[in-house]
């Protein structure tokens, strides 16, 4: 019921949002039509901006990936994450996901398939999928935009919620699923 | 620190190719990279394009600021720096908005407008990122997301009893996310505060 309720929302939101603006906007007679041009112009210097930005991020994670050096990240670390109740077959997962979406959902799919959807994994593995973002592409994108270079301590704050996700996903279905 | 991720990945993944004796596949996996990068930048364009005109008529109607007005009591909280009825808060509170009813083809378009506005309010140097910017992309990054249809329709598709059992783990592992993303924010930026940046 409730989630029929939201997705009921998501459909209708954007066609709303777009009829609210456009007619409230005429109503207090604003020359919509040219107001629109001028705010468009800006769309294609945003996005073509952003692109040294993502290049540079892409290529590294690619590089990092296709070369085996992601696997050998997760063998080392997955002996000691296994004592803290991770399987070692969603670790992949949770280190793919602030570093590539298409990748993640690669691997989501993979043990969704290989485990089945209601299995202990099956059902982890789509929690965490949810629950997290990729963070480094989010961070690459926006800050690309504006021509930020220096994050700061954004990263840090970035992983540390993509790390507690993580570990309540690990949680919270040892305790409703386990 | 982004500077020595991204030299990290890059070296150490190059030397571990020519361990494993596949050193051909660093020019491939590279340029595939910036194929992709280059491939979502143009696939923006027409986003962007629509959404940046959209958002001009809304700016010109008086509604971001209205709605920047009726989120006050939430953002002075986490964005003490910005101005209460500035547009940068209309675009956060839309682009969170969106994040959280999964509709990733307007929530994009919206987080960059809130960057360009909180840019526009960096005293700064503009290539280092305020602590708006920082606050903003800790709660994007770690935001709700009340529907994951992308996982639900995967569980689907895989023949699930229940596919969407997922959604109360998820809120919960989201929730306790964004919490944290919130709470290192601010301790983060007592920490840089005390440090001297240009």
């Amino acid at each position: 019921m409730f989630l029929n309720l939201v997705s009921l929302a998501a459909k209708w939101a954007i066609p709303v949002i777009l009829f609210t603006i456009v007619l409230l906007a005429f109503l207090r007679r604003v020359d919509v039509y040219e107001m629109f041009i001028r705010g468009a112009q800006e769309g294609f210097t945003t996005a073509i901006k952003t692109i040294p930005f993502l290049v540079a991020m892409f290529v590294a994670i690619s590089v990092f990936r296709a070369s085996g050096a992601m696997e050998l990240f997760v063998r080392t670390v997955s002996p000691v994450t296994e004592l803290f109740g991770i399987p070692a077959e969603v670790l992949p997962l949770g280190i793919m996901r602030p570093l590539s979406g298409g990748g993640a959902l690669g691997i989501t799919a993979e043990l969704i398939k290989t485990y089945g959807p209601d299995s202990f994994i099956g059902r982890l593995a789509s929690t965490l999928q949810g629950s997290t973002d990729t963070t480094f592409f989010v961070l690459t994108l926006y800050f690309g935009s504006v021509g930020v270079t220096r994050y700061r301590y954004a990263v840090i704050s970035g992983l540390s919620a993509d790390i507690t996700g993580f570990i309540a996903s690990v949680f919270i279905c040892h305790l409703v699923f386990g | 620190m982004v500077n020595v991720i991204w030299v990290g990945m890059l070296l150490i993944g190059i030397i571990v190719a020519g361990i494993n004796g596949n050193i051909e596949v660093v020019t491939t996996a590279a340029l595939k990279g910036a194929q992709t990068a280059v491939d979502f930048a143009l696939g923006l364009i027409a986003i962007m394009t629509f959404w940046l005109g959209v958002m001009k008529v809304a700016e010109a109607a008086g509604m971001i600021r209205l709605l920047s007005r009726l989120v006050k009591p939430v953002t002075t909280f986490l964005f003490p720096g910005v101005p209460k009825d500035h547009p940068a808060m209309g675009a956060i509170i839309m682009n969170l908005s969106a994040n959280v009813l999964g509709l990733g083809n307007a929530a994009t378009p919206m987080g960059l407008i809130a960057m360009k506005e909180l840019q526009k309010l960096n005293m700064s140097d503009p290539r280092t990122a305020s602590e708006a910017m920082c606050t903003f992309l800790a709660l994007n990054t770690s935001c709700i997301t009340i529907i994951p249809a992308t996982i639900i329709g995967i569980r689907i598709k895989a023949g699930s009893a229940n596919p969407t059992e997922i959604v109360g783990t998820t809120v919960f592992a989201t929730a306790a996310a964004m919490t944290v993303a919130v709470i290192v924010d601010r301790i983060m930026r007592r920490i840089y505060g005390y440090r001297k940046w240009r």
